[in-house]
């Protein structure tokens, strides 16, 4: 799905929930939270993207997603993953808190080549 | 997204946030309230946020903004309704709402604006 | 080989080749733009390693960067759905583009070649071992976490009165179970609309300083959710142990015995407790 503007976040939040019937409100509320947040870096940060449902890992019960931008870049990667790091004045928790939060957390991403993330998540 | 409704109770204003906050009404609540409650001088401003499933660091930010906000005009703000799956999720991020008190839902919370709301009487039935 | 390595473009497109033909591409778990970016990766890192000797792996330093990279991509197959062979065919099936490079360049085959040959091939099998060897490791990492879940040990949370819930702490507290404890009271704490937690740990061998983080996480969304934590069955060894580790536990309130946490509950919630006449 397209992230392109703020209602897109919104909508990957409606889709999530349809897709998780029967989670319970921690894994939800989780899945959900971590959608958010790396939803909001892909619109702030880079430029808009995408994201993308995986399937989900064999016998691992695991909820797989995957965002992407064409965006600028983290120079930094372990630095944006700690505490307190931020570009915009903001909190600047959101990709630490998301990692945290996550099973699985694999990021890649350099200057001038955007940023992939990929995420597993406890379903 | 519909602008958020500011009721009044005595010198506090309640707001009921519901479905997802996004990025434009989360400031406009933010102004609006500041607003209100310089307008009416008031003490304490409630925030429920019961019908939240989530509360990312975006709207953590933007609900310390507002209590940043309010404290300046020497109002205290509570937030309500917290369910356990946001209150672990924020733990767990590591997230916190600075500024604010909490309280498990709203009659607790304006309980500790020191709103305490009476029982209705009875009618009584003459004969 | 560095020389081989070093012109990327055409071995890069013949090792994608080479992984298609054996069928370890897997267009339905990776898309193509992620396993080139990945093979990319690796060939940068191996030729980034490689030196006039080569160098023993995984000990030699010189190796670190790729193993590390190895270490990320192998615990990521594994999420993504692959098999140990398939992982372990990505570093064998860029011998065919190696060897049909040799074979091209050297058509006459002097000993010193096969032993290079030798020593290469014996090189790229330890590395596909390796990195089988880690996603095996990781699958069985996470669904160990996962079956923790399925354990049902049972974390009961007592009403010991109104608006003050217990929670006895047995055994050690890892990272499921502490989870499995926050949901469970932070649960009940909604149901009942309780303002006190109090959390007894007399039951805990040890407090680390993992121990403590997760009763200060535990007293923090307690906390959140507008209701206040005790920490009881403080043992004198266990508050010897939290001193000398210089944990802090974040002005959470802690008693000895519980007796001493419901009396601290009772004040938190406006009781008092007199003697019958």
């Amino acid at each position: 799905m397209r992230l392109t503007g703020e209602a897109d976040l919104g909508r990957l939040r409606r889709r999530l929930r349809t897709l998780l019937p029967n989670a319970s409100p921690f894994v939800l509320t989780r899945i959900l939270t971590v959608a958010s947040e790396l939803g909001r870096n892909v619109l702030v940060h880079g430029g808009g993207g995408r994201c993308d449902i995986l399937p989900p890992a064999p016998d691992l019960r695991l909820f797989r997603l995957r965002f992407a931008d064409e965006g600028p870049g983290i120079v930094d990667i372990e630095r944006a993953l700690g505490d307190g790091y931020s570009t915009n004045g903001g909190l600047g928790l959101g990709l630490g808190g998301a990692r945290r939060l996550s099973e699985t957390f694999h990021i890649d991403s350099a200057p001038g080549r955007g940023t992939r993330i990929r995420v597993a998540l406890p379903c | 997204m519909a602008r958020v409704p500011i009721l009044r109770i005595g010198d506090c204003l309640v707001v009921t946030v519901h479905a997802d906050l996004d990025d434009g009404s989360a400031v406009t609540l933010r102004d609006d309230l500041a607003g209100r409650v310089a307008a009416i001088s008031a003490r304490g401003v409630l925030i429920d946020v019961s019908a939240l499933d989530v509360v990312d660091s975006f709207v953590a930010r933007m609900l310390g903004d507002v209590a940043r906000t309010v404290s300046i005009l020497d109002a205290e703000t509570v937030i309500s309704g917290l369910s356990p799956a946001v209150a672990m999720t924020l733990v767990e991020m590591g997230v916190t709402i600075p500024h604010t008190r909490t309280a498990l839902d709203a009659q607790n919370g304006l309980r500790l604006l020191g709103i305490v709301m009476a029982p209705v009487r009875e009618s009584v039935r003459c004969d | 080989m560095r020389d081989l390595l070093q012109r990327p473009g055409s071995v890069l497109d013949e090792w994608l080749e080479a992984q298609r033909r054996a069928g370890v591409a897997r267009p339905d778990l990776i898309d193509e733009s992620q396993q080139r970016e990945e093979s990319a990766q690796l060939l940068s890192l191996l030729g980034g390693a490689l030196a006039d000797t080569l160098p023993v792996f995984p000990d030699d330093p010189a190796w670190d960067e790729l193993r590390t990279y190895l270490d990320r991509l192998a615990e990521s197959r594994a999420v993504d759905g692959f098999s140990p062979t398939e992982t372990a065919r990505l570093m064998l099936t860029l011998k065919d583009v190696v060897f049909k490079a040799l074979r091209d360049k050297v058509p006459q085959v002097p000993a010193d070649a096969w032993a290079d040959f030798d020593e290469l091939t014996r090189l790229l099998d330890t590395l596909a071992l390796y990195s089988s060897e880690v996603l095996q490791r990781s699958r069985e990492a996470i669904i160990e976490r996962q079956q923790q879940d399925m354990l049902e040990l049972s974390t009961p949370v007592v009403q010991l009165w109104d608006g003050i819930v217990g929670v006895p702490l047995i055994g050690t507290l890892d990272s499921r179970r502490a989870r499995l404890v926050m949901e469970t009271l932070l649960d009940n704490l909604s149901e009942t609309k309780s303002s006190v937690a109090i959390i007894d740990i007399s039951g805990i061998p040890t407090v680390d300083a993992l121990t403590a983080q997760y009763l200060t996480r535990t007293a923090a969304a307690v906390r959140l959710m507008g209701a206040e934590c005790i920490v009881s069955g403080i043992r004198p060894q266990i508050a010897r142990t939290i001193v000398d580790l210089g944990v802090t536990l974040d002005g959470l309130p802690t008693r000895a015995t519980l007796a001493g946490a419901l009396a601290l509950a009772f004040e938190r919630t406006g009781c008092t407790v007199e003697p019958s006449a």
